[in-house]
């Protein structure tokens, strides 16, 4: 976890043991000992593999050629050593400050590789699936997580993704089995995004409804009519209404051949392709574009931005709009990339889970992206585990992300801070 | 105390609001009143977009245009007279909404609370389920004597609730985590727990292979009324609401609680704890939610299984909403949304129209009850509130 926000200036280069503020040094200890107890984890788990050999299955179905046996116990406690030392060089202050998010980047990778070899020791872990499944479950959540991005930081608090994920599966479903075209039902997501999109941005913006409140009506909303259409219209019809076309997926020539990771990322849905364009989109648009910097500023200081002559409302309801095609692109994902049919309240809390990778990617498009893929990557371990039976219940993975949210609000690990006008609508005196 | 008056946001009808006679609380009234006739409005478009009937006769709409209309009418008018017959028809239909409207009092109360204290609890849903986990177990697993094993089993389910909402007033206080996100995270958390108990040797009944517990024992459950499904639960959550009231309006407690929800800072200059009022109104708004798991489990379900809280944690948010955040207001709304849920069964059992119309008409009276504005500009005729707009607007970071 990086400490520094990115779009911040960088720091100045940190003299090797500067006088540490009293709360840094809380804040050090405390994260360091979160650290450390998943470092000490990671060993523990080391020192209980048994069984072996782990093997690693590289390529999708394949269970003969492509495999990777590695000795599970020494690898582990590799890990977890190297786990420990990065979570002890934190807490004893042995790298500057600049580079501690490194330091908790490499600990996640011990301690998630460790635990792999202690589950799949003595058995064959799929690996590619797994990472398959990780970027199948984090489509939707980025999308929903850029969402939320734009809109609150153009400060309006977005917890309606849900909403917008509901209606935008239920519209793609529709219109992809009436007109056939993949086409069509991707532009009708995002367009029915939109209409969501604007209901938040009317009774936020223009009659001033808390921001909360809005959100979870428009959930409440949008789980209803969906609910209804669905009942009234698309289940009675359900051959002529509810057969959307999956859509296919496109090798990309020359990338898909890469080893490993080339059929993983690069043959895919064109949503998913959607998705890599967006996030780099997005992070072009916040922090690189005229229209972006508005939008950070009406969310920050709407006052300041009134002040030089940005017209706040217009900026916010242009990114709320905008971020009612992610959204509803995101819902999409549900219906014509993945299930192939509606059914009723499908997204199954999807939309709360991208809400929580937003806020532990700090408000950040990248940042989103990586706890989206975070939480892919639990939620797919969680069905994997299942497979090769292992003693841990799913149910505990499936907490993981919601844990691991919580632990990031209260601060245990780094910082999180909201845009400073986020939820604040803005009145003009 | 003089500062009473001004930290009290509800009625304290000192000055009579310009423009109109009305106090403030008729105002709220009539804007709660219109947004209820407006949702229905909504509703029966819903109602007769779906119509067969209507359907069948636009077909020839140019030539009969009548036949629609009369067609939309009759589709209208049976779908809400069912709705009607079913909510309040007979004695079986008034206890059924009572049924309905026991825990959404109770879940409603525990939004509120932490509402007035300017904490927003999505997490009923949460305490909910720990609540009813907790009662659960002590009513199966524990053998206790009549009165004394419900007794106990409530209070399991209260301590249930108080802990889960009591992390997140700690949190608050502490490190200053926005409860929102926290009680969302901790409903999902809830959920899977409840999910992987039932897996377990401890929950599972023995011999089922679906996530479902014992039935709790006889001497646990709320005794029943008149051979209805309606329970005594019910009575305790109209106390529950009677006690919210005296906490908030006749205690030091509740008045330090409305002080913090009117303005944090302000309190903690005047020398309050602006922390532990966080962590008192999430620990007793914690409670009551668990109170409504206990009303789940003991009252209507008896089985404990991962449908238990259905969805009356988040409809909770929408009583809370509707109800202005006071105790009588959220008493009146868990009883209209407890009729609406009982008398859409019955729609949908009669007319075939799908339940979740009532959805629909819970998130559209709670959308437009929230923005008065709205109401009023469709509604010319209804007079301004004082303060109205955006009374509890407010950031993640505030």
């Amino acid at each position: 976890m990086s400490e520094t926000t990115p779009d911040a200036v960088p720091a100045a280069a940190p003299k090797p043991q500067a006088i540490e503020a009293p709360a840094d040094r809380t804040r050090r200890l405390r994260v360091g000992g979160v650290m450390l107890v998943f470092a000490l984890i990671g060993l523990g788990l080391a020192v209980f593999t048994k069984g072996g050999k782990a093997t690693f299955q590289l390529v999708s179905g394949d269970l003969q050629n492509n495999l990777l046996g590695i000795p599970a116990q020494f690898t582990a406690l590799v890990l977890g050593i190297l786990g420990v030392i990065a979570a002890g060089a934190y807490l004893l202050r042995r790298v500057p400050q600049s580079y501690s998010g490194y330091l908790a980047a490499l600990l996640g990778i011990c301690f998630i590789g460790a635990f792999l070899c202690w589950a799949a020791a003595g058995k064959t872990f799929p690996l590619a699936n797994q990472f398959q499944g990780t970027l199948n479950f984090a489509t939707p959540l980025i999308l929903g997580a850029l969402a939320g991005v734009m809109c609150e930081r153009a400060g309006v608090i977005n917890i309606a993704i849900e909403g917008q994920f509901l209606v935008g599966a239920f519209t793609a479903a529709l219109v992809s089995s009436t007109t056939n075209s993949s086409a069509a039902a991707l532009i009708a997501a995002a367009a029915s995004g939109v209409v969501m999109a604007w209901l938040l941005a009317v009774f936020s913006i223009k009659y001033l409804v808390n921001q909360v409140v809005l959100g979870v009506v428009l959930v409440v909303f949008a789980t209803g009519i969906t609910g209804f259409l669905f009942d009234q219209f698309m289940q009675p019809q359900a051959e002529k209404l509810n057969t959307p076309e999956v859509l296919s997926a496109v090798k990309i020539p020359g990338l898909a051949d890469i080893p490993f990771i080339g059929p993983i990322l690069f043959n895919q849905t064109i949503l998913v392709y959607l998705t890599y364009i967006a996030v780099a989109v997005v992070t072009f648009v916040l922090f690189q574009t005229r229209w972006g910097l508005r939008i950070r500023a009406v969310g920050e200081h709407p006052k300041a931005a009134d002040t030089v002559g940005i017209k706040v409302k217009r900026i916010r309801y242009s990114a709320v709009l905008a971020a009612g095609v992610l959204a509803g692109l995101g819902g999409a994902f549900f219906t014509v990339g993945y299930a192939g049919s509606f059914s009723k309240e499908m997204t199954a809390g999807n939309g709360f889970i991208a809400l929580a990778a937003l806020i532990m990617g700090r408000w950040h498009p990248i940042g989103a992206m990586v706890a989206a893929l975070f939480f892919g990557f639990a939620t797919q371990l969680q069905s994997q585990l299942q497979i090769i039976q292992t003693p841990i219940p799913g149910e505990l993975l499936l907490m993981a992300p919601y844990l691991a949210t919580i632990i990031a609000v209260a601060g245990l690990v780094g910082r999180v801070r909201a845009p400073k006008a986020d939820g604040e609508p803005y009145v003009t005196e | 105390m003089s500062t009473e008056t001004e930290v009290a946001p509800a009625p304290a009808p000192a000055k009579e609001p310009r423009g109109s006679g009305l106090p403030n609380w008729a105002v709220q009234g009539l804007v709660s009143l219109s947004a209820i006739v407006l949702a229905l409005l909504v509703g029966a478009i819903l109602i007769i977009v779906g119509d067969d009937q209507v359907q069948a006769t636009v077909k020839y709409f140019g030539a009969a245009p009548m036949d629609t209309v009369s067609a939309a009418l009759s589709a209208v008018g049976e779908a809400y007279k069912a709705l009607a017959v079913g909510a309040f028809g007979s004695w079986t239909a008034i206890s059924e909404s009572l049924t309905q409207a026991t825990p959404l009092i109770c879940g409603g109360l525990a939004v509120s609370l932490a509402f007035r204290t300017g904490l927003f609890n999505i997490g009923a849903q949460g305490q909910l389920i720990m609540g009813a986990i907790l009662a659960a177990y002590v009513g199966f697993a524990w053998h206790l004597p009549p009165v004394l094993h419900l007794i106990v089993a409530i209070v399991a389910g209260l301590i249930g609730g108080a802990l889960w909402g009591g992390v997140v007033g700690l949190l608050k206080a502490r490190t200053g985590a926005h409860e929102v996100i926290v009680t969302i995270m901790l409903n999902y958390v809830a959920i899977y727990l409840l999910a992987w108990l039932l897996t377990t040797s401890t929950f599972r009944r023995p011999g089922r292979t679906d996530p479902i517990s014992p039935i709790v024992d006889a001497n646990a459950q709320y005794p029943q009324i008149g051979g209805t499904r309606l329970h005594i639960g019910f009575f305790l959550a109209l106390l529950a609401a009677v006690f919210v009231w005296w906490l908030l309006n006749r205690s030091t407690i509740g008045f330090e609680l409305r002080a913090v929800g009117a303005n944090a800072d302000a309190s903690r200059t005047a020398g309050m704890s602006v922390g532990r009022a966080y962590v008192i109104a999430m620990v007793v708004a914690g409670a009551l939610a668990g109170l409504a798991g206990t009303q789940q489990v003991l009252g209507t379900d008896l089985p404990l299984t991962d449908g238990v809280a259905a969805s009356v944690g988040f409809d909770a948010i929408t009583v809370a909403l509707l109800g202005r955040g006071t105790p009588l207001g959220t008493v009146l709304a868990g009883l209209l949304f407890g009729a609406l849920n009982a008398g859409g069964l019955q729609m949908q059992l009669v007319t075939q129209t799908p339940l979740t119309l009532t959805t629909v008409l819970q998130a559209v009276i709670v959308l437009f009850v929230a923005a008065p504005a709205l109401v009023r500009s469709i509604f010319r005729f209804l007079p301004k509130e004082r303060g109205a707009g955006a009374v509890l607007a407010k950031g993640w970071n505030g």
